[in-house]
Formats: C-alpha cells, structure tokens, sequence
C-alpha cells in the first residue's frame, strides 16, 4: 500500500463556510480527517471587562452584540439575572411579551441557522432566502415594537422599554397563519432533498454520554437525544405555564439536529399561540412602575441562565454594592459547544468538516466575546 | 426534580469526604474608601473545598451525586484578599437548580488540577481562565492561550492589569 503523509491545512480565517472569523486547524490524511482544532479569538474585545467598567444599566444594548442573531434571548438573560440579584419583580404581561419576544428569536435563528446549513451544502440561495424571508416577516414586527431590527435593547430591568404596539398582534397573527406552510414547506425541502440526505444522514455524530461530557447544550445536546431543555428542567419566567414538548434526537448526526430545529419551530409556535391568548388577561403592565433602572444590587453573586436558541446562556455577576458589576461572566453557548468539534469531525472528510460546523450554529460575537 | 440545596451540599460533603471543606472566610470586594463606609464583605454560601482535591470534589457530585453536566467555571479575582476564586457550576441531568462547587488559590501561584481529563467539556472554560486570568491548570492537555495571541504578555482579565495605555503602540519610534 503506498504510504501517505498527514497534511496539515487551515480552513479559515476568511471562508465562506465559517460565518465570521474563525480558523480550523485540520490534519488530513488524504481526504480524512485525523485532528482538528479550533481557532479563535479574532473577535475578541474582552466584552467581560468592558461590562465590568460599564453600570448594570449600560450593559444591556452590550448582551445584544454577543449573540447578535438572537439579541432578545441575550437581553432575557442578563435582565434575569440582575433582577434576581437586585430582587426586581416583573408584572405578569412584560413576562408574556418578553416570552413572546424571545419564542419569536428562536424561530426566526432557527429558519437562519437552516438556511445557511443547507447553502453551506452546496444548495445555493434557495433555502436561504425562504428562511430569510421569514426572518425578515419577524425582524420587522421587531422594528415595530424596539424600534431596531438586529440590535433590539428591548429588555428593562423590570419588564420591557415599551409596551408593544396597536398593531403588534393582528401582524403576529397574520405572521403565525402563515407559519405552519412555512415550517412544512422548509421540512419538505430539507427532507426530501438527496443533497441534504447524503451530506447529513450518518455525519457528525455524537453520542449521548459524549454530548453530556462536553457540556454541550442546546439543540446539539437534544440532537443526541438528551431531552434536556432549560424551559423544562428549570423552569424561568412563566416557561411552567405554557405547554410544549422538547424534541430529541435518535443518533446524534447532522440530519437530528436538523430535525430537532424543524421540531422547535412548531414548539415555539404553539408557546405563542398559547401567549395569544393569555395575553389579554395578564395582570400588570409592560413595565413594573417601581424597578429602577440605576441598579445598586446588595453585595452577593448571582448565576441565571436561559435556554436560548443556540443553548444554556447563563450570566454570573458578582455585585460589591456599587452600580457597576464586580464580576461578569458570560458562559456562551456556541463557544461551549465548539469543544466537541475535534471529535466530531475525526474520520469524516474535509467537505463534512462545513456541514458539521454549520450544524452546531455557532455565532463568533459570541464565541469570541 | 433533584433539588439540592447549597447547606445540604455542604453536609453531605462534610460527612463523606472528611478533610475537603474549608470555611469560607469573607472576601473583601474593594479596599476602603477614603470617606464614608466600606461595603462589607463577601461570604458566600456554597461550599468552598480544597483546590488540590477538587477532583475527588467533582467526581463525587457526578458518580454519587449525579450532578454530571459541568456548565460552567468561572474565575473572579480577589484582588483585596489575593486569592482567586473558581465557581464550577454542576447540574443535574434530570433539572433542577445548580450546584456550585467553590475553590481558592492564592495569586502568586494559581495553580489547580484540571478537570478537563474527566470532563471534556472544562477544556475552553479552563483556557479561557489560563488565558485570562492566568491560572495553571495542571494535567490539562492543551493549556494554551484561546483568546489571545500566544505572544501577549499578561492576563487582561486581572483586576491589575493597566486598563489604559497600550504597549503595543509606540514601541517602535
């Protein structure tokens, strides 16, 4: 047999497949992967001690730029863990906005994060520009209520900066009418697609106790089949009154991820049919009239965490009584989730490398901090 | 749902790995103003071990206590007491609330056993501390910087660190 030499090659830092600027430091042994490391850091602008030099208040247009798909979710979670360490109550209608907001976040990251997987594969646009499209329905009805489309700074210490608009919901019920055909119409393309099949059925897999020891979270651990989701097993804001299930996976590949997003889609989508019609009875307003917005919290720390799109977002701040945080951390999803990527990509060949990455849904703002 | 508490933790611990424990004296979060009243300090309530046994630690929330998920460790510096502090965060797999395993070592010499043999998962949280803040993790396989390039001096995440001027800039003229 004719010995072949190992290769060393980087994919990355400018490539198409990475969404930002992130490198792979791959080992080939002709077509196969042996070792792959990530590399990163390009971004980084030390976020943690830029907060810390910031107040509490200052903070929150911050937690938009870490995850800057889904700013909502990050706003949700920093707003949860300063009221929890100042002891801020939220009235019961800012919980249900702030709920639908962040459900809202989940599918419109989800249609993108599909969309992009599928381009990455070689199906170029299409898919892409539906979940865009429906991306965009969501955006706008973002602009409506926080006047920004990306960087939303919506959250408040308390509720939310403002009350949602006249129009808000007659256009979220005409968004939520063409939901279901969106969802089925993406499904159908995915499934039915022998591109998709053959790039993701069987690639990327892993297993379950692997997924729970690399600490991943999110849709990457549900695809393993770990049914474990932070809205369930520790239920924040009103997650408890709302009835929903937690899709899993079977084997761990690409092609459960995909369908644990497809499935949180219509999860999502039944939360918000269920905020639809509570909403109308929710005591309180958009906005608990006494939380201050210049924190002092008493000296303590605080962990809280989130299950956002991307997986368990979680906050600590430690407090020293002044306005500013002593200590903030951010435990990011799509960074933690990274870690496994070495072992999943082992033995597979260098085009799954794109696909298995794309897979994870990983945003470098977040990753980088 | 499992639901451990910090004081229950700190029992269970207590009674089944003797010698682990240390009391968590209070930590000074600033130095004294000038006028007008100090804060006062820190104490926290979850439990604090030994930095040298902080695996036994771990292993026992996981095998005995099925705490398996590792989310989190962060690293908050003491500078006023000249420790560094180390939270893991545990969870369970089934739900529940947090558990948080504490440890200090001292600033001069940050060093800590790795966890990254038995968890996966601590490998980018103890770089980015490595990277950071400087702590040793000793028997991790692939301690090197995650954030930073691998010729910075210093670890920007020390509340000592200069916060204005820049070494970098300048150096040539």
């Amino acid at each position: 047999m004719l010995k072949t030499e190992e290769l060393q090659i980087n994919i990355g830092p400018q490539h198409p497949s990475t969404h930002g600027v992130f490198r792979m430091l791959v080992t080939v042994d002709g077509e196969t992967i042996t070792d792959l490391k990530p590399v990163f850091g390009y971004l980084h602008r030390n976020h943690e001690q830029l907060a810390e030099m910031n107040t509490y208040q200052q903070n929150m247009p911050y937690t938009d730029r870490l995850d800057y798909f889904n700013a909502m979710a990050n706003n949700h979670a920093y707003a949860i863990a300063v009221e929890k360490l100042v002891g801020i109550e939220v009235p019961e209608r800012a919980e249900y906005i702030r709920v639908l907001m962040v459900e809202l976040t989940r599918i419109l990251n989800h249609a993108g994060a599909l969309g992009f997987l599928i381009n990455d594969m070689g199906a170029w646009q299409t898919q892409l520009a539906f979940g865009m499209r429906e991306r965009e329905k969501i955006l706008d009805l973002f602009e409506s209520a926080s006047g920004a489309r990306l960087m939303c700074n919506y959250f408040r210490f308390g509720g939310v900066a403002r009350d949602l608009p006249a129009d808000f919901m007659p256009r979220l019920k005409d968004l939520l009418l063409a939901m279901p055909g969106f969802v089925d119409e993406m499904e159908r393309l995915l499934r039915e697609n022998e591109i998709l099949l053959q790039r993701s059925e069987g690639i990327g897999i892993l297993p379950q106790e692997l997924a729970l020891a690399y600490s991943v979270t999110g849709p990457v651990l549900r695809g393993s089949g770990v049914a474990y989701d932070i809205r369930k097993a520790e239920p924040y804001s009103i997650y408890d009154r709302f009835d929903f299930d937690v899709p899993v996976g079977s084997v761990g590949d690409v092609y459960d991820r995909i369908l644990v997003r497809i499935e949180e889609m219509r999860q999502s989508k039944r939360i918000i049919e269920q905020i639809i019609e509570q909403l109308p009875d929710a005591q309180g307003g958009y906005m608990n009239p006494k939380a201050r917005q210049n924190v002092r919290p008493p000296v303590g720390d605080v962990y809280a965490r989130v299950e956002t799109p991307k997986g368990e977002l979680g906050f600590y701040l430690v407090s020293d009584g002044s306005t500013k945080p002593y200590r903030y951390k951010v435990r990011a999803p799509s960074f933690i989730n990274l870690t496994p990527l070495g072992d999943m990509c082992r033995g597979y060949k260098v085009a799954d490398v794109v696909v298995i990455l794309g897979s994870i849904d990983i945003v470098m703002g977040e990753v980088d901090r | 749902m499992p639901n451990l508490r910090a004081e229950d933790l700190r029992a269970l611990l207590g009674r089944d790995l003797p010698g682990l424990l240390q009391e968590a004296y209070p930590l000074h979060l600033a130095p004294p103003p000038a006028h007008g009243h100090a804060p006062p300090p820190f104490t926290t309530a979850d439990a604090l071990v030994d930095a040298d046994r902080i695996i036994e630690a771990a292993l026992y929330l996981r095998d005995t206590l099925g705490y398996a998920f590792l989310s989190d460790i962060c690293v908050v510096d003491y500078l006023a007491d000249g420790v560094f502090e180390l939270v893991y965060r545990f969870y369970h797999v089934e739900g529940g609330p947090s558990l948080a395993l504490k440890a200090r070592v001292p600033r001069e010499s940050p060093q800590v056993p790795s966890l990254t043999p038995h968890w996966p998962g601590a490998n980018f949280h103890e770089r980015e501390a490595f990277d950071l803040y400087g702590i040793t993790f000793v028997g991790h396989p692939f301690l090197r910087r995650i954030y930073m390039w691998d010729e910075f001096e210093g670890f920007p995440m020390r509340r000592d660190f200069p916060k204005q001027g820049d070494k970098y800039i300048g150096e040539e003229e």
